[in-house]
């Protein structure tokens, strides 16, 4: 009996393996669209729609000067966004980014306005004070078990009401307009070298990275990616940063704020995808049970993925202040917290937890300002601009959506 | 005259509330053996799984690991003898590609950065040595089909390269192309010297790969037959209670065993 059984598993075992055919690009571009695998290839090409819509209505909007602030503007949002991606790969939300984000201006105003601590400090305990509250509701959503939808919409109001609170009757508390905040956004690195070498760094650290890898997979026996695409990733890469570079010095140069923001971008993609830690946050987003068994601490990662998110709403307030160089009564409400979730999902990263990456947020935000300062340069209402943005998100949850069940469809064959 | 099974249990006892789930059991599983765990539902098939990888501790009874006896009371004691367990639900992460469930909660890191080529190169050995195809292991897994879903997770079990690996229903909803991958794997275990426990509810796979079947009813053992020499309608009558003399069968067995 078992003779025989073994002929057929050698039969069995000589049999090509299926799904072999993805040598071919476009073949394999193809199974990617059926298996919902899109990446960021839907709103690369919505954000090339939209700059094409508004540059057609208005011929400022690609103009230097609309494009360097408009990659200041994205800085505080993005970053907010950021940590929105965390919480997502969780598959959980966290509603308070908003609050905490006008909480931290307004605690970094009244400490150092009105209190007088230097601005250094001042600017450490705001940022604290995000991740504390990052902790406390994660530990009410981790130990507790309060949903943390609900947890966060507690956060919400609460936060809210306590930046009303700290900044009191006056309301509205301006800031020193040359201090170090102010700077956060208001500085530029005016030599031309700075962008371009900016742009050159990030292409060679790129390749450099990838070469390195595929020298190491080689060594080890294992596939590894053909030389020619890292090449043509390479030269994408370096084609987009150096237009980038080039549009920037014909204003002011780079901008301080949007190289802390790919900073921040590749310091924190880097932790999902390379460490441990990283990890285990999208094991825990593809099953928590899973997760559980292979020894994660479950309540620990949650409770420091809402500490993260609350760190980086604290260090987009921040920015977010700078940009206006007062803490408001306003700040953190409005659509803040709708932009910012929605940058993270209009990027890429799925609302159902387990997938998306950093970059979704700085993607997701560019097409969320990119309308915003459209409608803005053509005069158009704030309504028409919230109808758009709104469609927008729909066709991003849609795709979202559908992918989700087309990976399902296409997983279990 | 031969050497201690890999795993004994003896007068295993497991008690839940009013419920009597194991009486006086007792099991032996050999390296380089398939045992098929058989009965009918609340038959205590997964109570004496649980027993054994330490999620349940049994009430009375001694389990000896090659002849000593040991006390398995945490799943993590069961692990460092070299027990593995796939449980029915994989417990794998839809979303993670095969090395990252394979290296879940154990990766291989250099300088804090995971070592990804590392982990994908035992990866790739491992399954090359087990015969398993997978199209690619950077795929999600919730590409996979059941079959393939089911060798990942078995696969998971063998990295901490254990000695007896508990198999709880790795065939149940699975097509036939699918069960035989399955099955398939369970040989690899064998040839290469496991031992392997196998719950199952399908006779065909157990008659097709087991060596021996241990049958359970109503938490006591009810049989313990060789594959070979047992008929299909005896194993079900041993497992339906048709039988009323499979004990003294089973006890004769035992005799002739020793």
């Amino acid at each position: 009996m078992t003779r025989q059984r073994e002929g057929e598993q050698a039969a069995r075992r000589t049999r090509p393996a299926p799904g072999r055919a993805d040598r071919n690009p476009l073949a394999a571009l193809k199974r990617r669209f059926h298996s919902g695998e899109l990446g960021s290839v839907p709103v690369v090409l919505g954000l090339l729609v939209v700059w094409i819509i508004f540059e057609s209505l208005n011929e400022n909007f690609l103009s230097p000067r609309n494009l360097s602030n408009l990659s200041v503007d994205i800085v505080g949002i993005g970053l907010i966004s950021t940590g929105v991606v965390f919480v997502l790969l969780l598959g959980e939300i966290d509603l308070s980014v908003g609050s905490v984000s006008g909480l931290a201006a307004a605690g970094f105003a009244v400490l150092n306005v009105n209190q007088g601590v230097p601005e250094g400090l001042a600017l450490v305990l705001a940022v604290l004070a995000g991740t504390v509250i990052g902790a406390v509701q994660g530990f009410f959503f981790a130990k507790v078990g309060v949903p943390a939808f609900v947890v966060t919409l507690a956060g919400l109001l609460g936060w809210n009401g306590l930046m009303l609170y700290i900044l009191g009757s006056a309301g509205t508390i301006n800031l020193d307009d040359q201090g170090l905040l102010a700077k956060l956004t208001g500085y530029y690195f005016t030599p031309v070298a700075a962008a371009y070498g900016l742009a050159a760094l990030g292409t060679a650290g790129y390749f450099l990275a990838s070469y390195q890898d595929v020298r190491r997979r080689r060594a080890a026996g294992v596939p590894a990616r053909p030389l020619g695409e890292i090449v043509l990733r390479t030269a994408v890469l370096a084609v987009v940063s150096l237009a980038a570079a080039f549009v920037l010095n014909q204003f002011q140069g780079l901008p301080l704020a949007l190289l802390i923001f790919l900073v921040f971008l590749v310091g924190l993609d880097q932790v999902l995808r390379r460490t441990p830690y990283g990890r285990m946050i999208f094991a825990l987003g593809g099953s928590v049970e899973a997760a559980r068994r292979t020894g994660i601490n479950v309540d620990l990662v949650r409770i420091s993925v809402f500490m993260v998110s609350g760190t980086m709403a604290a260090i987009g307030g921040l920015f977010l202040a700078s940009r206006v160089t007062s803490a408001t009564q306003t700040a953190g409400s409005g659509n803040l917290l709708m932009d910012a979730i929605a940058a993270a999902v209009i990027g890429g990263t799925s609302l159902f937890g387990g997938r998306g990456r950093t970059w979704s947020a700085l993607l997701g935000v560019l097409v969320i300002q990119s309308i915003a300062s459209g409608v803005a340069l053509m005069g158009i209402q704030t309504a028409v601009q919230f109808m758009i943005t709104g469609g927008v998100l729909l066709v991003a949850v849609v795709i979202d959506s559908l992918s989700r069940r087309a990976r399902r469809a296409h997983g279990r064959v | 005259m031969s050497a201690p099974p890999l795993l004994a249990l003896r007068g295993i006892f497991k008690r839940y509330g009013a419920v009597q789930a194991l009486a006086d059991v007792d099991l032996e599983v050999r390296a380089g053996q398939v045992v098929a765990l058989v009965g009918d539902n609340g038959a205590g098939k997964s109570t004496l799984i649980k027993v054994i990888a330490g999620v349940d501790p049994a009430d009375e009874g001694t389990v000896e690991w090659q002849g000593r006896p040991v006390h398995i009371t945490r799943p993590h004691e069961a692990q460092d003898l070299g027990i593995a367990t796939v449980y029915q639900d994989l417990a794998l992460c839809d979303n993670l590609d095969v090395v990252g469930n394979l290296f879940l909660g154990r990766e291989i890191h250099r300088a804090g950065l995971l070592d990804e080529v590392e982990m994908e190169r035992v990866t790739l050995g491992l399954l090359d040595t087990l015969a398993i195809r997978l199209p690619s292991v950077r795929l999600p897994v919730a590409s996979l089909s059941g079959g393939q879903r089911q060798t990942v997770a078995i696969s998971r079990s063998m990295l901490g390269e254990p000695r007896l690996v508990l198999l709880d229903e790795p065939t149940a909803s699975l097509g036939i192309e699918q069960t035989a991958q399955v099955l398939d794997l369970v040989e690899q275990l064998r040839e290469r010297g496991l031992g392997v426990l196998l719950i199952s509810h399908n006779m065909g796979d157990v008659k097709a790969v087991a060596d021996w079947i241990a049958v359970l009813r109503l938490g006591r053992n009810n049989g313990f037959f060789d594959v070979t020499t047992t008929s299909h309608e005896q194993i079900i009558s041993s497992i339906t209670g048709a039988t009323d003399n499979a004990v003294s069968r089973r006890a004769s067995h035992w005799e002739t065993e020793r």
